[in-house]
């Protein structure tokens, strides 16, 4: 087994925990390289299927190439897509910087839905290195009942047994890539042939490392038009990948207190 | 080309013994850190009027910053020349055992982070312990803050021998000791002039000398089955090889339901051909040849290797809860995917870290470590954790958190797989045209096995040869079965260890029964230490047996010591012996106790007799 074997082994058996601890479940899809590698790894782990909802929580903000994308995938890869739609921004807690806010309308509009549908299980493709409150996580990660995350108290996570078990009104967000990194992320891209939105492709020498909502995300400045260049361009940068994500650099603690109120 | 394999390394230790510093200068030294960051660092250190603090690097979050400690488990990347690493930072405080162990169990590797000034404390000690029961075997020693002791090598040399003394007696040695001044950079990458003295490796080099994690495929085959789908019209049974390797056309045997079934194909979604074969660590799906009872928690193995039969094994422990582990209440163990209610049947012994001194206990406390004994409600599968760590170790879940780990020992007891398998299919049971209780009325008293277990020297033989005698002259059909006499003749093939003892009572049992058929009151002889074993021959012929526990306790069965077994046992001339270096588990519920430790054996006897007249009179019903 070479590198790759073993990240893909593990997120195999880290998903079908979840699906077997979890009759309502779901996975998170959001359009994004992390959010297609996991769907495509669910679909090794169930031998061709997708065997809970797939969903994506609509900003109404999001690129017209990543829209065009969900309903060409969505088709063609037989998945049970569920669509929600967040708040306005006005409904979010006013206290939070510009950008912090407007990615917060994610967070409400997945707890509507997780409300609406009475999810108990979220998979979300999250990843250690992409940012420090996230390095932090557990594989099973408990959420309180307003979706809260303590990062002071979380469970012992050891030798793959995973917590779950849950008292009523609590739900679990499950990290099926948390050990894999960026890199990782577009090597396992290339070898699996996954497709991707053209946008992490450079065009007049931009590109987007991270896709999120289209007026807090930016471009940053590559030739990497292929993920053969594109892992060259990793290899040698020290730019995180987050940098073009406004909602992480307002202030310190800005992507902390987000994800302590539940974003992902 | 993809990614080259990475080492997962820990880093533990005493509380401001200098982790998260070290942390950032392995990052910084090998030129991980990303752009802006040192600046960043530097800015947010002016901002609280502190020096350059490295450990900022690690505490990301605010709350840490603000309490200068680091709270949870974090993994961060480097590389150096040789091959890219994670780091686990495990942080120092003692009531995060729960968050050390999450960071140290997923780790190839540990640095044990010493202060120079301060030497070997009670967390070195524990986070030593612990990476020990955790089954991690590669461990080297930073013994840091050596700018505070001016480099000084007879220091070193102190806190060096310290160390390994400790280690030594939790069977760790450390691959290497190494001085370094993480602040001031010395010895992490490049050699220090100022300890000159030193001739060992660098940090770096340390850990480029230690290996990967060896590959599971050559051990024997354990694939615990994961789930079970039906999403189309095959049925698969889905899991993650364990530790060995499987074939299409491979026979496996599905343990603890004993059912073999062959590998018809192995299963697998978007790859270029049909895999014929898979090895340890791939998550696989394979479909069977024919259609058994497979679910989730059974363990596949090739027979001629299969794990432990057991509803009772020792534990090695540590415990996480805020509740105490006591003795007597109930868990969910989950070992592998399997999931089994349990007893603590005892605290064996509760160990002192610090010291490793030991110490009798009824109940283990949060951050403690102890040997206890658990008891199932069904039969686990499993192993030894020295034969095999991955079905060899389990947490325990009270309500719904994990409370606690342990890893697997069997000291002292069996396997009782042999004692649950028929190994001829083709055989049936022939009813006898006579039958038992047409032997009775003949023999004008019923039938029975009196089974009399207890410590040697509590005085089961004696009593078994009066009572034998006693009613042989009432005219009653009576039989004695004694250990030695068997053991000279129908277990002259068997010796003493665990397995053994369990076949020779297994023997014993059916042996009994046949007698007991035959109409004949049986009366055994045997310690038969274990309940399983005792159970079992039970099951044999419930109607018919009679558990009577012959009791003594352990100071006056020694004091007796008819035969001077207690006395070699002591000198450790004999192994395994019942009560010294083996368990006895008592009877729960026996049909009858004989205190033999409190009352004459004429008064004994009485009770037998009298017991017998009860029981097994025509006219009596019966048990």
């Amino acid at each position: 087994m070479d590198h790759l074997d073993a990240l893909e082994s593990q997120s195999i058996y880290v998903l079908r925990e979840a699906f077997n601890k979890f009759d309502k479940i779901m996975m998170l899809w959001s359009l994004g390289k992390d959010s297609n590698v996991m769907v495509w790894l669910a679909r090794k782990a169930f031998l061709g299927h997708v065997p809970f909802p797939v969903v994506h929580v609509d900003t109404e903000k999001k690129f017209p190439e990543m829209y065009a994308f969900r309903e060409r995938y969505a088709k063609e890869w037989g998945l049970n897509l569920i669509t929600g739609l967040c708040p306005p921004v006005e409904e979010m807690d006013p206290t939070l910087p510009p950008a912090a806010r407007s990615a917060a309308r994610k967070t409400y509009g997945l707890k509507k839905l997780v409300a609406a549908h009475g999810f108990t299980a979220v998979i979300a493709g999250i990843r250690r290195d992409e940012e420090g409150t996230r390095a932090k996580e557990r594989v099973f990660s408990p959420r309180g009942e307003n979706a809260e995350w303590d990062v002071r108290d979380q469970p012992p996570e050891f030798w793959d047994q995973y917590k779950t078990d849950f008292a009523p009104g609590t739900h679990v967000r499950i990290h099926p890539l948390l050990h894999w990194s960026e890199i990782d992320i577009w090597h396992y891209v290339r070898r699996e042939r996954i497709p991707l939105v053209d946008l992490y492709f450079a065009r007049q020498g931009k590109r987007y490392r991270s896709l999120g909502d289209r007026d807090i995300t930016n471009p940053v400045a590559s030739n990497a038009a292929t993920i053969d260049e594109i892992i060259v361009e990793l290899e040698t940068t020290k730019v995180p990948e987050r940098a073009g994500r406004a909602m992480d650099h307002e202030v310190e603690d800005s992507f902390e207190r987000l994800r302590a109120a539940g974003y992902m | 080309m993809s990614e080259s394999q990475h080492l997962k390394i820990t880093i533990v230790g005493h509380v401001d013994h200098g982790k998260s510093t070290l942390v950032g200068r392995l990052i910084y030294e090998t030129g991980s850190l990303p752009d802006g960051k040192f600046e960043a660092i530097r800015a947010m250190s002016e901002r609280r009027g502190m020096p350059f603090e490295w450990a900022f690097l690690m505490d990301a979050l605010q709350a840490e910053r603000d309490q200068g400690i680091t709270i949870d488990t974090t993994q961060i990347r480097f590389r150096t020349a040789l091959r890219p690493y994670v780091i686990i930072d495990a942080p120092g405080h003692k009531e995060f055992l729960k968050n050390m162990v999450t960071g140290a169990a997923a780790s190839d590797a540990a640095l044990l982070l010493i202060d120079a000034r301060e030497g070997v404390q009670e967390q070195s000690r524990r986070h030593g312990y612990i990476l020990h029961l955790l089954g991690i075997r590669q461990v080297a020693v930073v013994v840091n803050k050596m700018d505070l002791v001016d480099y000084g090598e007879a220091r070193f040399a102190e806190v060096a021998s310290n160390v390994t003394a400790y280690l030594a007696c939790i069977g760790v040695t450390p691959a290497e000791i190494v001085p370094v001044s993480a602040q001031a950079g010395d010895m992490i990458a490049t050699r220090s002039a100022r300890m000159g003295w030193y001739r060992g490796p660098t940090v770096i080099e340390a850990l480029d000398r230690f290996t990967l994690p060896a590959d599971a495929s050559d051990q024997p085959l354990r694939f615990p089955v994961q789930d079970v789908y039906k999403f189309d019209e095959r049925r698969i049974v889905a899991g993650r090889i364990e530790s060995g390797q499987l074939r299409v056309g491979d026979r496996l045997l599905f343990s603890p339901v004993n059912k073999t079934a062959r590998i018809a194909s192995i299963e697998a979604w978007s790859v270029p051909n049909q895999p014929t074969e898979a090895t340890a660590g791939q998550s696989v799906g394979i479909t069977l040849d024919e259609h058994i009872f497979v679910e989730r928690g059974q363990i596949a193995s090739h027979a001629d290797h299969p794990p432990i039969e057991t509803n009772v094994f020792r534990a090695h422990l540590f415990w996480l809860g805020r509740k105490p582990l006591v003795a007597g209440s109930r868990y969910k163990l989950k070992i592998a995917t399997a999931e089994h209610q349990v007893e603590v049947q005892s605290i064996d012994r509760s160990i002192d870290v610090t010291d490793l001194s030991t110490k009798p206990a009824d109940r283990v406390e949060r951050n403690g470590v102890a040997e206890i004994t658990l008891r199932a409600r069904g039969t686990v599968a499993l192993d030894e954790f020295r034969r095999n760590q991955r079905t060899g170790r389990f947490v325990l879940v009270e309500d719904f958190d994990i409370v606690g780990g342990g890893i697997v020992g069997m000291e002292g007891y069996p396997d009782q797989r042999h004692g649950l398998t028929v190994k001829s299919t083709n055989i049936k049971s022939v009813e006898s045209l006579v039958t038992t209780e047409a032997r009775w009325q003949a023999n004008g008293h019923r039938s029975a096995i009196l089974w009399l277990t207890g410590l040697s020297g509590a005085g089961k033989t004696t009593l078994a040869q009066e009572l034998e005698r006693q009613l042989f002259r009432k005219g009653m059909h009576v039989y004695v079965l004694d250990g030695d006499n068997i053991r000279h003749g129908l277990s002259a093939d068997l010796g003493f260890a665990p397995e053994d003892r369990a076949e020779n009572i297994r023997r014993v049992g059916e042996v009994a029964a046949l007698f007991a058929r035959a109409g004949v009151i049986v009366i055994t002889a045997f310690i038969s230490p274990y309940r399983a074993d005792r159970d079992r021959v039970r099951a044999i012929a419930p109607d018919l047996f009679h558990e009577i526990h012959v009791k003594a306790d352990l100071a006056e069965c020694e004091r007796r010591d008819p035969k001077g077994l207690y006395k070699k046992a002591r000198a450790g001339q004999i192994a395994d012996f019942t009560g010294i270096s083996a368990p006895y588990e008592a009877p729960e519920k026996p049909e009858l106790v004989v205190n033999t430790g409190t009352q004459s054996i004429e008064a004994s006897l009485a009770a037998l007799l009298d017991y017998v007249g009860r029981k097994l009179a025509l006219e009596s019903g019966g048990r």
